[in-house]
This record gives C-alpha cells, sequence and structure tokens, in this order.
C-alpha cells in the first residue's frame, strides 16, 4: 500500500507543474522552449538508474540542493518515502506532459477568444473554456503517470533503496521476495495486486475520458 | 452611442486605413473577401491590435494608440457573432446562453432572457449540447449568447455566410426583429448586396483596405459609382415606403412621390413601413409616359446622375424624395439622349420586398 500513497502523490504534486508546463509548450513561444522540452523528457530516455543517481547527488543529504534543505528545513528526501514519489514523479512526467501538451494544443483558440468577448478575463476563460476541454488528457495524463509511478523500480531503488516500510514499492517487494528462497509465492501474490491495480486503473481511465469526451463533444 | 473607428494596419500585401462612424442601426461592412473587414471587426473587439488608430464607443475609449491605451476584450463589453458561431461544445445552450451574464457587471439591466429566447425562438433548444444543433440553431444560439451579455455594440462577422439559402431566410427576419428592437449599435460585415440591402440603414463600402464609400444605406446603394462594387446584378436602389389601401383586386398600393407602386402583398397590414429593394436591371426608362402596357408600375422622375462603364450604362433618378437606379445599354441611352435634369419615366418590372419593423412575414413579391 506504500506504492499506492507514493504514486498518489507523486501525481497529485506534479500536476499542477505538469499542466504549466504543458501549456507553456503547447501555446507560448520563448527562448530554451526546446531545452525545457528535452529536460522534460530526458527521464523517459535516459537510463532509470541514471536519472536515480543524478536524483542523489541533487536532492541526496550531502547533494547540491539537498544539503542545504536538510540544514535549512530539515527536509531530507533520500532513503524516505517521499524520496520514493519524488523519483515515481519525475520518472512519470514527460508522460503526463505529453498527453496534456497534445489535449492542450487540440483546443480551439478561437473558442477562447470567444469566451474573452464574452466578457471573461484570462484565468476565467481557462476555468471555463480551456481546463473543461482538455479534461480528458488531464486524466489520461495522470492515470499513465500513476500507472508509471507504480511500477517505477531502477531511479526509486538507486535514490532511496529498498528499506521495508519505508521505501519498499512494490516492485521492489517483489524484486526481494524472489531473491530470498522459497519467496515465489509470496511474490506472486504481489504481481497479482500489480495486476489487478494496473487493469482497474485502466477501465476507470477509459470510462472516465469516454464520459467527459461525451460531455464536451456537444452531443 | 456612436462607434468611431479609425486605424491603420499593415499586412504582408496589404495595407489598411479604414475611419468611420456606426450610429445606432445596422453598419454594414461591405467588401469583397480580403478587402479587410474581418480584420476592422477583430479590431474593434480586441482580438487584433492595430499599429495605429483610436476607436471610441460612446464615451468609452477603446484603443487610443497615440496614448498607449488599449483595453482588453474581456473589459470592451461588445457582443461578437463570429461567422462559424464558436458555441462551447461542453455546455448545454442554456449556459452558453447564460454564459456572458457570469461576467456582466452586477446592477445593470441587462436584456431579459426570456426576451432574447423569445425573440430569436430558441426556447425548444435550451437544454439540447450544441454538437446536435442545425447551422441555422446555432447562428441563432450565438446571437442570443452575444445579446446576453448585455453588450454596448454588436458585431456580426458575416453570420450567415455559413448558411444555405434556407437558412438565410430562416435569420433574416430574426436579424430585422433585432434591429428594430435593441437600441445597439450593430457592425455587420456582409459581402452579400442582398444582405446589406435588407438590413443595412447605414453603409460602409472597403475596397483594398480603404473605405471607397460610405453613408446612409439608401444614398449609398442608390449612387451609380458605389452600385457598380456591388456588381452589375445586384446594383439596385433601396426605398423605404408605407403600405396604403388594398383595391378589391388583391392589389395594394405604395406612394412614392413620383406615382403609386402596386404590389401584392398578402398579409400586410396597412401603414406598415415596408423596405423595397428595386434592382437596377429590372427598371426599364421612357421618355414619354408608356402607354398600352402591362406594367402597372410607371414612376415619373428626373435623371440626376449618368454614369457608364464597359458599355453598360447606370443612371440615378430622382423619383419624389427618393432614389431610383437604372441599368440601360450605351445605346439605349444615346437614343434616349439623356442628360441631368431631363424627365422620364421608371418602369418597374420587379420589385423584393422586406418589412421595415418587426411583424409581418418576408416575402418577395413579384409584380409585373
Amino acid at each position: 500500500m506504500l506504492s499506492l500513497r507514493v504514486s498518489f502523490w507523486a501525481v497529485l504534486v506534479s500536476l499542477p507543474l505538469g499542466l504549466f508546463i504543458a501549456h507553456a509548450l503547447a501555446r507560448w513561444e520563448f527562448p530554451g522552449k526546446q531545452v525545457l522540452n528535452g529536460i522534460v523528457h530526458l527521464p523517459l530516455i535516459l537510463p532509470p538508474v541514471v536519472t536515480g543517481y543524478l536524483l542523489l547527488m541533487t536532492f541526496g543529504r550531502k547533494g547540491t540542493v539537498g544539503y542545504y534543505l536538510d540544514q535549512w528545513f530539515g527536509i531530507v528526501f533520500a532513503f524516505r518515502w517521499t524520496g520514493a514519489a519524488m523519483a515515481a514523479a519525475v520518472m512519470a512526467f514527460p508522460l503526463m506532459v505529453r498527453a496534456m501538451r497534445l489535449a492542450i494544443e487540440a483546443v480551439d483558440p478561437k473558442l477562447e477568444q470567444a469566451s474573452a468577448t464574452l466578457g471573461a478575463s484570462k484565468p476565467w476563460v481557462w476555468l471555463t473554456v480551456t481546463l473543461p476541454m482538455i479534461l480528458p488528457g488531464v486524466i489520461a495524463g495522470c492515470i499513465l503517470a500513476f500507472a508509471k509511478a507504480m511500477g517505477e523500480f531502477g531511479a526509486t531503488i538507486t535514490f532511496v533503496s529498498n528499506i521495508p516500510g519505508q521505501t519498499r514499492t512494490l516492485p521492489s517487494a517483489i524484486y526481494s521476495f524472489m531473491q530470498v528462497p522459497g519467496g515465489e509465492a509470496q511474490a506472486a501474490r504481489l504481481v497479482w495486486v500489480a495486476i489487478v491495480i494496473a487493469m482497474a486503473a485502466l477501465l476507470l481511465s477509459e470510462w472516465v475520458s469516454r464520459v467527459v469526451a461525451r460531455r464536451i463533444s456537444g452531443q | 452611442m456612436t462607434l468611431s473607428v479609425s486605424l491603420q494596419h499593415r499586412f504582408p500585401g496589404i495595407t489598411l486605413d479604414v475611419r468611420f462612424d456606426a450610429p445606432l442601426g445596422v453598419t454594414a461592412l461591405f467588401g469583397r473577401s480580403g478587402s479587410g473587414k474581418t480584420t476592422v471587426v477583430n479590431a474593434v473587439a480586441g482580438l487584433l491590435r492595430p499599429d495605429q488608430g483610436r476607436i471610441t464607443l460612446g464615451d468609452r475609449v477603446l484603443l487610443d494608440t497615440a496614448r498607449g491605451n488599449f483595453l482588453p476584450p474581456h473589459k470592451r463589453r461588445i457582443g461578437y457573432v463570429f461567422q462559424d458561431a464558436r458555441l462551447f461544445p461542453h455546455l448545454t445552450v442554456r449556459q452558453n446562453l447564460l454564459y456572458g451574464c457570469w461576467f456582466a457587471p452586477k446592477g445593470r439591466a441587462g436584456a431579459a432572457f426570456d426576451q432574447v429566447v423569445d425573440l430569436l425562438g430558441i426556447a425548444p433548444l435550451l437544454d439540447r449540447r450544441p454538437g446536435r444543433l442545425s447551422g441555422g440553431e446555432k447562428s441563432r444560439v450565438a446571437l442570443g449568447r452575444a445579446l446576453l451579455s448585455d453588450p454596448d455594440l454588436l458585431l456580426m462577422d458575416e453570420p450567415l455566410a455559413a448558411l444555405d439559402e434556407a437558412r438565410k431566410s430562416e435569420i433574416l427576419p430574426y436579424l430585422e426583429r433585432l434591429r428594430d428592437t435593441v437600441a445597439l449599435p450593430i457592425l455587420y460585415v456582409s459581402h452579400s448586396p442582398a444582405e446589406v440591402a435588407r438590413l443595412a440603414t447605414t453603409v460602409v463600402m472597403l475596397e483594398a483596405g480603404q473605405v471607397s464609400r460610405a453613408g446612409p444605406a439608401d444614398e449609398v446603394l442608390a449612387d451609380p459609382v458605389s452600385a457598380r462594387g456591388f456588381g452589375p446584378r445586384e446594383a439596385g436602389a433601396v426605398l423605404n415606403l408605407r403600405v396604403g389601401a388594398t383595391d378589391p383586386d388583391g392589389l395594394t398600393r405604395l406612394e412614392t412621390g413620383g406615382g403609386a407602386l402596386w404590389l401584392s402583398l398578402p398579409g400586410v397590414a396597412e401603414g406598415t413601413a415596408l423596405r423595397l429593394r428595386i434592382l437596377a436591371r429590372d427598371v426599364m426608362l421612357a421618355r414619354q409616359q408608356p402607354e398600352a402596357i402591362s406594367a402597372l408600375n410607371v414612376l415619373d422622375g428626373t435623371v440626376r446622375e449618368i454614369s457608364e462603364q464597359d458599355g453598360e450604362v447606370l443612371v440615378r433618378l430622382a423619383v419624389g424624395e427618393a432614389a431610383l437606379l437604372a441599368q440601360i445599354t450605351l445605346r439605349s441611352a444615346r437614343l434616349l439622349e439623356l442628360e441631368p435634369g431631363m424627365r422620364v419615366f421608371a418602369v418597374v418590372k420587379s420589385v423584393a420586398v422586406a418589412p421595415g419593423t418587426a411583424g409581418a412575414g418576408a416575402g418577395a413579391g413579384t409584380v409585373i
């Protein structure tokens, strides 16, 4: 159940940032746009162990950022469940941004213009027109990210290790049982849990996006 | 309340430089595609920031580039009816209509919801979603949505262009009712002479980014030079007349000041104001009162202006207070020895009728 908590927080915390970056990539022209795009997508291409190593170097207790977080605020990510959530979020981020960016690009700016002529200021245009229109994409992005976070292994084990009750997520638990003689039965039990959760997430996302898509297509 | 527009904007290929006023009533912005009509409307709405210009609506300044003023679109209180309707697909018709009300300042008595719904005949559609509406229904809902945002000005960018003839004639009466019931300036973009003739109180003609002619509709439409802008088959004058008595044989009298027009107008009450459009190619000229002729509608007039181009001659006549336009060949003009000030008789072959006020249904009456 640690995995559910890790994935839930990973998705929740990266959602606002993901929406913002997806919006920036879809709509704005600014210098360094391609660089930002590259950085966002990097975890998708890099070996997960490399991502985990970079996280450890940055947010570890002796890391460039982690050292000050620890000294000034007493916040530590490495070898904690929050660190696992962070690793999962970083790994899932590209998938989330991609889905949302496609959704935002599909919104007709003419509808937003129409909204503005009816008296809606920019934040209201976004809330009443853009957001409802991109909702299926946002939901799809979240579910994808959630599934990815559930399955994240490489970066997690590198960054926060595999501490029972602390950072032992579902995949690392399965891995651990496989290392112990006679642990196959317990591993199989967890495998079934993983399959059920994944399947439920998939069905849920299909259903939600079908309902939302029907609503916003104006039928 | 008057809209005053003055703006310059440079595009690749065309430079827009226009200046005009739009008083209460319908001001038709007429011109070919690419003459800059939509750009003007977008600049008025605030969707486009022109290089230079000043736009005022009553005593409110919407844009003044000299002083660096630019009011963003949502603060302009302008109802924009787009060519493609642009209804919000995720909202019902009712929610679409009420969308502007959420943002209208409180305390202003806006147009009443029921009144607008009634005016546009959209009550049966309220709980439906835009995806299932026909083109004509969408146009009416878009119109209602703009009206209910309680605007100080209505912009309509060819609201009928995407519709077939049947749908157009479904919407036009609503637009006429709107013109006659709402005390707003309406800027109406069109490239259809028939629409302009039917709706406009003021006409602004655009040619290649410049205003080529502007003024009251009946004057501009009866001007031979600007009438050419409508094309040879569409040039024609507009007459505003009052319906007189109906004879037992079914023909109704309309007095013009240069004789009576007799039209078949079933169901139109005496005293109704009517707008008639008489195409220039439907008017024949004679130097003497024609006798023993089947045409009933012969008006007594005076030649005011003769304009020749490509072998076609357009003649503007004064008929009482009103103006009439006749199209004849160069040879006929020579045979008749027409010149300004000469008395002529105009034989009117056909008249298109549109009601000048709400009430009567629209129709085209053809009378020989």
